[in-house]
């Protein structure tokens, strides 16, 4: 289910814990498993248990508390859009409404072709750049304007 | 003394240099010297606490809770493990300020931690950081792998036998993990949901063992106080909240960004610095401690120095210094409804008032500002907060009654002209 790098990168965030706290490293596990599957099936999710002896529903539960992860497939490049009162007093709506027309379609959509996802975020603790959004999670864009959003969604492949 | 300026700053004066982040800088200018100087000599962790106390350092996260009291807390003769808990969940709207320390001086913060870890008698510390910023997670590791290589951390440190460990976790989504006990929930490997208090961190916190969990902000000030002592601290600010604070200021002003500044600044000058409202236009509120503080009109917001005390007595508070400025081209209502959606999304859903509650008042929020409201909403929205407050488990609930109640409070006429006239006063 997992390559052998993954698993790797689990090993490295289990041994952070004390030997009997395993399962401290749950959210990195998913964080990696979603990096390399794309989103969490629920057999991604068994895995997960099984490799840190955890029950899949303890897992399970982790995997649907956070917002960062995904229990359904997603399209190759998601974009979230932070629209908390501070992004929105800094333009975040026009960028929203411009991503939206841009891509034909609306938060919590993919398009067809699976190239983008659309997500509106909650805070990001950057409020002083914004609007910014995040690209895959892991990649903070900020500062955003139409022009550098055109940009930065056409260099998306 | 001029201010946001390296004689005032504690956390941020690494922006001075070239490469405010590298070990080498931070050593240069004094870093790893007061560890140095308390694994030499032994300190006695009472010394500690005393000069923390004296520096009159409160927390950084936004309580405001003294530190040194904070700290003497922790059990000394409890026989098993104990453990230092830095919170870098900075999910609050309006708060940007841990993010710059972990950006710009990553070892400060990692110095504060061992030196926590030392007076508390801790055999390892966990930086809990904002999922939304893999990059700073990322960069304070390598921090760390610097300071495991100069012999900062682990087995027998400095030659003094004494051993700490330091990790960093990383959140994927949940602005409650910033509450500490979801925290610890959440480094467990679980949900994020509160725990019942008490029992305190303190006495029962990661795995059930004494805890104590401090903001980033709190923990990167500690090198600087043992460096130059708790009274010096204290007088960079003034009596009762001592030192300089990270102002995060984001809204309607020229230049949003982070500005340190001694406690007790006048906010007309930290909106000067930040190049004042929105050219074409004027202050209308100012949302001063992050968006669970209670919201202030603009004449209230001129009239306050920025400390503990002042703001709380304008009626509002100084929470983690995140400033969110509105100018009159603001909504209220559109405005809160955007906050009143964030609490709602962002319950854990473990307590029924905060569960349902905050759902309620967004959706009445949201019928008002779409001209739907009904004349008896407003007394509803505070009669459902009313209901919510003091009846959860943590602050989250109260933390979305807040910004309702004193959205209405100061603005209801907005409020009202919406539900009369189903449009909005303001015109934009």
């Amino acid at each position: 289910m997992l390559s052998a790098h993954s698993l790797a990168l689990i090993d490295k965030e289990v041994i952070k814990y004390p030997a009997e706290q395993k399962q401290s490293a749950v959210m990195s596990a998913l964080r990696i498993a979603q990096i390399e599957r794309g989103w969490l099936s629920k057999e991604c999710i068994e895995y997960v248990a099984t490799y840190l002896e955890m029950p899949a529903i303890a897992v399970y539960e982790v995997a649907t508390f956070y917002n960062m992860y995904e229990l359904a497939p997603v399209g190759r490049n998601k974009v979230t859009l932070c629209t908390n009162l501070p992004c929105q007093l800094q333009g975040a709506d026009a960028i929203a409404a411009h991503m939206q027309a841009k891509l034909g379609i609306g938060f919590g959509e993919t398009t067809a072709d699976g190239r983008y996802t659309l997500k509106e975020g909650e805070c990001m603790g950057a409020c002083g750049h914004g609007p910014l959004c995040l690209h895959n999670n892991h990649k903070m864009h900020d500062h955003l304007t139409a022009e550098s959003v055109d940009k930065l969604l056409d260099d998306m492949k | 003394m001029s201010l946001n300026t390296p004689d005032t700053q504690v956390c941020l004066w690494t922006l001075q240099h070239p490469e405010p982040a590298s070990l080498a800088t931070y050593m240069a200018n004094g870093g790893y010297e007061a560890l140095k100087k308390i694994l030499a000599e032994r300190t006695p962790a009472e010394t500690i606490i005393a000069e923390v106390k004296t520096s009159a350092l409160r927390g950084r996260g936004g309580a405001g809770f003294p530190t040194g009291l904070k700290w003497s807390f922790m059990p000394r003769s409890f026989p098993g493990d104990k453990y230092v808990v830095c919170n870098t969940d900075e999910g609050e709207p309006g708060t940007f300020k841990d993010r710059d320390i972990l950006r710009f001086n990553p070892h400060q913060l990692i110095e504060g931690m061992i030196i926590a870890g030392y007076t508390l008698g801790a055999v390892a510390g966990y930086n809990y950081i904002h999922g939304e910023i893999f990059a700073e997670y990322e960069s304070w590791e390598g921090a760390l792998e610097e300071a495991r290589a100069a012999g900062f951390l682990g087995k027998n440190i400095l030659g003094s036998g004494w051993n700490f460990e330091l990790h960093a976790h990383h959140g994927y989504g949940a602005y409650i993990c910033g509450e500490e006990t979801a925290l610890l929930e959440s480094i467990e490997g679980k949900k994020g949901q509160p725990r019942f208090k008490p029992p305190f961190p303190a006495s029962y916190g990661l795995y059930g063992k004494p805890t104590t969990i401090n903001n980033t902000e709190t923990l990167a000030s500690i090198p600087w106080i043992m460096r130059h002592g708790g009274q010096a601290f204290l007088e960079l600010g003034k009596p009762n909240n001592g030192g300089s604070k990270i102002f995060s200021i984001s809204g309607h002003v020229n230049k949003p960004g982070n500005y340190e500044i001694p406690l007790g600044t006048p906010f007309a000058d930290l909106l000067e610095m930040a190049g004042g409202v929105r050219t074409g236009h004027q202050l209308k509120a100012v949302i001063p401690g992050g968006s669970s503080a209670p919201v202030l009109p603009a004449e209230v917001m001129m009239a306050c120095t920025l400390d503990f005390d002042s703001i709380a007595k304008a009626g509002s508070m100084l929470g983690s210094g995140a400033v969110i400025v509105m100018d009159d081209s603001v909504c209220m209502v559109k405005a809160l409804e955007r906050l009143a959606y964030f609490y709602f999304e962002e319950s854990c859903g473990q307590c029924t008032p905060c569960r349902e509650g905050t759902g309620w008042m967004y959706r009445i929020v949201r019928r008002i500002e779409h001209g739907k409201g009904r004349p008896e909403d407003l007394d509803e929205l505070l009669r459902i907060g009313k209901n919510i407050g003091g009846n959860t488990i943590c602050a989250l609930g109260e933390a979305a009654v807040g910004p309702v109640v004193s959205f209405v409070k100061h603005f209801r006429k907005e409020f009202e002209y919406h539900i009369e006239h189903q449009k909005c006063m303001v015109g934009n």
